[in-house]
């Protein structure tokens, strides 16, 4: 077998290896032979383990050979010749994608270990191994992908699967509402992405890395497309970014996405999910580097969302609100090193705060058990010092910080009275319109659905 | 013309039809459930077979082996082409799955009689590229509906006065159309009241309410087999495209466009579940219009395909609804429903449906969605975009129902709301194609392709002959100019 030949072999393991486990948990619900606990858990292990050991002896073959760009060319998934339209599978192995395609399997990992115990005998286990298996084969394409169409895939498996596992516990109210926020503002940065997605196809003529980059491998590429273009394309992903990474002024989202189950937020709000937007970002590099009015627009949302993370987090009750605005710190601090034109410091500091960040969350659950390990062992309580801003800072300023931080600055509050309601009140509008047209035109009310009795109730919910 | 080997159509016309002659005379509702089933079950068999044998002719369009019908009226009534070949067996199959799905508890309301005759009357449509047959076909297509309104005791009025505008446009329209002149005003009037006639048939606003009123009053069943199989973009394939200028197809595609977001946000806003589909239906349905009239090579065949697409998906959607409706009846949106333990195998199929409508990857609509997103901005760059964010409102409104119904509280039953047998079987057929389609798109968009250039070269040819395009004579001396438009 030749390196190419090996190389192929591999990269295709570990892109099939999530897929088929998708497969596998996806379908034996569905013909009604559901996988035991034990059958389910070793399948993740086994498609972790695979994909992982591949990801690492392509690195290794990388590094012996001195290859830094290596792409995989699965080939046209769907080709229209005449129109030049192709839907080109690719997958790219660089110093940009390996690192986190293996920090993806490493803690995807360590959070299935960690969940077949946190989970046991949970009547949703199957349901989250599912999920958990979507949310990896998309974090697994999104890091190869080689073209911005196969981003854009793996890039929407990962938001159905928070949208879901936000809602886990889907016999109360409030994780299934955070869900749908979540999955909402998921949708409009995915539509911003997708424009952007057109728009660079038609600008390059295919949403190939390598055309939009030029010839050289990241972070050295040189992207290909105008300056103006370049804002717009960049624009519209800093939407997508900000949606997905939860930046402002998005943020909002982060804490809801607290409700799911401790080892689904770490993975995906504490590690993984959160950095997706900044990987994007690195991935278009290029772009940035040729229009310093979005490198300026980048590293200001950065900044924003970075301070607005830390005046949030100081201020939470709950420590996985808190850990999620710290991370949201993190990621704002990543994006405006992207902005300012870093590229190695950035893949760094996301690797790192993921790995920090996902032990955080594991073990937010005992963290008063911790807290009195420590205390046991220094033999007294913890100090609770005066921060340097609690002793500089007026009295009334620290009031108005704090209200502002509690309120999570108002965020949600403003999205939803400048937008969301809005928005609902012309179509609310609208149906009373239409309510009062079909009424006109039956000559008395229209309506059967409004006099319904809806729900009719079983026997047991009158005991 | 080339013959099919044997004579698929006019079996698959017939046979439900005699069926449904026949359904008449049982008396015990079961028995006609499954007789309803074996015979919707050959119907299915016989488009399929129309399908294959039509694609082993590589042709653009043939008729059946021993056509009865031509050797009668000496005219080519039934002519199965590249656009109607899939959409038969698909038509087929939505018919087969509805009657599938249909429980025993529902079947003294549920009339399997006119259920298979509205099916000959589809297919029939389907088959159809004769203009008067077609509005013949259309304008019968009307009655079953409206019957069972009747028969059921609920107002017809909002029904009754569109159908009849519908109607009338048709006809009006088209006798004009054979009368007139190729460049006068009368032609333009024909070619504006047929155009009418397919925008009320498909629900674009304002003319969309009778839709509504359909789906709040008649069974689910029926309003879902009158609306899926898209007959109004059929009508408009067959009697409007050819003869309408590119202006006045690109000023329905704005309209369509228009209706697909206004229709997007309206399904938000819905408290009912019927009536959330109908806008969910209606939103899909005019992005597929969208495509339809943009007449591009990429934008007709997204269209093509969506058009399959949104059929297979929102029918399954629409038949998962249904099958809720007849566990716990009418289902409201204000509350959460928690249906998710009772019913896993319907909420998988209720998401996977409603994920493939809206283009997830890896779904059948991912790229005909692609492909009609693409050619919707190609042709109007600012405005195309509207295309992305009705599928944005779209996936928003799917997620809201799905976790309005299946979650959000644990419903209680005193007995078993499991999907049985032959609703199972439903849901693994649709999610097979629907994940099938999603997986290896490839055949789908060739061969839609190759339909979408078809339809554009007919439509060229008779264009370039000039006479043979009544419109656009007429319109470039209003000064209207001839939109340019991406034909190869």
């Amino acid at each position: 077998m030749t390196f190419g030949q090996l190389r192929d072999f591999l990269g295709i393991c570990v892109v099939a290896s999530p897929a088929i486990l998708v497969a596998i948990l996806g379908i034996t619900p569905l013909i009604g032979r559901s996988l035991s606990e034990r059958a389910m858990a070793r399948c993740t292990q086994l498609a972790i383990l695979v994909g992982l050991f591949s990801s690492l002896i392509i690195l290794g073959l990388m590094l012996f050979f001195g290859v830094r760009h290596v792409p995989i060319e699965i080939g046209d998934w769907v080709v229209i010749p005449e129109q030049h339209f192709h839907f080109h599978l690719k997958f790219i192995f660089d110093r940009l994608s390996v690192p986190f395609a293996i920090l993806t399997f490493v803690l995807c990992g360590t959070i299935g270990a960690f969940t077949s115990r946190y989970l046991h005998r949970e009547p949703g286990y199957g349901r989250f191994f599912l999920f958990y298996a979507l949310f990896l084969l998309g974090m697994t394409v999104s890091s190869l992908a080689g073209t911005i169409e196969t981003l854009f895939l793996g890039w929407e498996l990962v938001g159905l699967s928070s949208a879901l596992l936000v809602g886990f516990f889907h016999e109360h109210i409030n994780p299934v509402r955070n869900g749908q926020r979540v999955w909402c503002v998921y949708r409009i940065a995915d539509a911003a992405f997708l424009i952007a997605a057109l728009t660079l196809h038609h600008l390059t003529g295919a949403g190939d890395f390598d055309g939009l980059m030029g010839s050289g491998s990241w972070p050295e590429g040189q992207a290909t497309i105008s300056e103006s273009h370049a804002l717009f394309v960049g624009l519209l992903l800093l939407i997508a970014v900000a949606g997905k990474s939860a930046l402002v002024p998005f943020s909002g989202w982060l804490p809801r996405a607290m409700e799911g189950p401790t080892p689904s937020s770490a993975v995906f709000y504490g590690s993984l999910s959160v950095h997706l937007g900044a990987f994007l970002l690195l991935r278009i590099s290029p772009i940035l580097e040729i229009s310093w009015p979005l490198s300026l627009v980048v590293i200001a949302i950065g900044l924003i969302s970075a301070l607005y993370g830390s005046l949030a987090a100081r201020v939470q009750s709950d420590v996985k609100s808190a850990l999620a605005f710290a991370s949201l710190t993190q990621v704002g601090l990543i994006v405006a090193e992207i902005g300012l034109g870093l590229r190695y410091i950035p893949l760094i500091h996301m690797i790192g705060h993921a790995c920090l960040r996902t032990l955080q969350l594991l073990r937010a659950p005992s963290l008063l058990h911790d807290y009195h390990v420590m205390e046991d062992a220094i033999g007294t309580h913890l100090d609770s010092v005066p921060s340097f801003w609690t002793r500089v800072l007026p009295n009334q300023a620290r009031l108005w910080l704090y209200r502002f931080a509690m309120e999570r600055g108002y965020l949600d509050a403003i999205l939803d009275a400048w937008i969301v309601r809005p928005f609902l009140a012309v179509f609310r509008w609208s149906d009373r319109m239409e309510r009062l047209w079909t009424d006109f035109l039956t000559g008395g009310d229209s309506r059967e659905s409004d006099h319904l009795e809806h729900h009719i109730p079983s026997p047991e919910e009158f005991l | 013309m080339p013959e099919l080997h044997l004579p698929w159509q006019e079996l698959s016309i017939l046979l439900p039809l005699l069926g449904g002659l026949v359904i008449g005379a049982v008396r015990h509702p079961e028995r006609a459930r499954i007789l309803s089933i074996l015979l919707c079950s050959f119907t299915l068999i016989a488009t399929i077979g129309e399908w294959v044998d039509f694609s082993t002719l590589h042709t653009f369009e043939a008729h059946d082996h021993w056509d009865v019908i031509e050797w009668i009226f000496h005219k080519d009534l039934f002519i199965v082409d590249e656009l109607s070949a899939p959409l038969l067996p698909l038509a087929a199959l939505l018919f087969l799955m509805t009657v599938l799905s249909t429980l025993r508890t529902k079947i003294n309301r549920f009339s399997f009689q006119w259920t298979l005759i509205a099916e000959a009357i589809v297919l029939a449509t389907l088959s159809c590229r004769n203009s008067w047959m077609l509005v013949t076909l259309l304008s019968v297509a009307t009655i079953p509906p409206w019957l069972e309104l009747r028969s059921r005791g609920r107002s017809t009025r909002v029904y009754v006065m569109h159908m009849g505008v519908f109607i009338a446009s048709l006809i009006i329209g088209q006798s004009l159309l054979d009368v007139s002149a190729a460049d006068s005003t009368g032609a333009i009037i024909a070619g504006a009241l047929l155009t009418l006639a397919s925008l009320i048939r498909s629900g674009i606003i304002p003319l969309h309410c009778w839709m509504t009123d359909l789906f709040e009053k008649a069974t689910f069943g029926t309003t879902l087999l009158f609306v899926t199989p898209m007959t109004g973009a059929y009508a408009l394939m067959r009697l409007v495209l050819p003869i309408a200028p590119d202006w006045a197809l690109q000023s329905i595609a704005i309209v369509s466009l228009i209706t697909a977001f206004y229709a997007g946000g309206m399904a938000l806003v819905q408290h009912d579940a019927r009536r959330f589909f109908c806008y969910l239906f209606l939103s899909h349905s005019s992005l597929v219009l969208v495509g339809l009239e943009l007449v591009t090579p990429i934008g007709l065949t997204g269209a093509l395909c969506v058009w399959l697409s949104v059929g297979l998906s929102l029918a399954g959607f629409g038949i998962t609804l249904r099958c809720l409706e007849s566990r716990i009846g009418r289902i409201s949106l204000d509350d959460y429903h928690g249906l998710y333990e009772q019913t896993p195998i319907l909420a998988a199929l209720f998401l996977l449906t409603g994920l493939a409508s809206i283009g997830f990857p890896g779904t059948v609509g991912f790229v005909g969605t692609e492909l009609l997103i693409e050619g919707a901005v190609t042709v109007y760059p600012w405005i195309g975009m509207t295309v992305v964010l009705s599928a944005a409102l779209n996936g928003i409104a799917i997620m809201f129902a799905y976790f309005r119904i299946f979650t959000g509280t644990r419903h209680k039953a005193s007995i078993s709301l499991k999907a049985r047998l032959s609703e199972q079987f439903a849901v693994l057929v649709l999610a097979a194609l629907i994940l099938g389609g999603g997986l290896f798109p490839q055949p789908g968009i060739e061969s839609r392709f190759h339909a979408a250039m078809e339809l554009i070269s007919h439509r060229q040819q008779k264009t370039d002959a000039g006479q043979g395009h009544p419109l656009s004579a007429h319109a470039a001396s209003l000064g209207i100019p001839k939109a340019v438009s991406n034909m190869p």
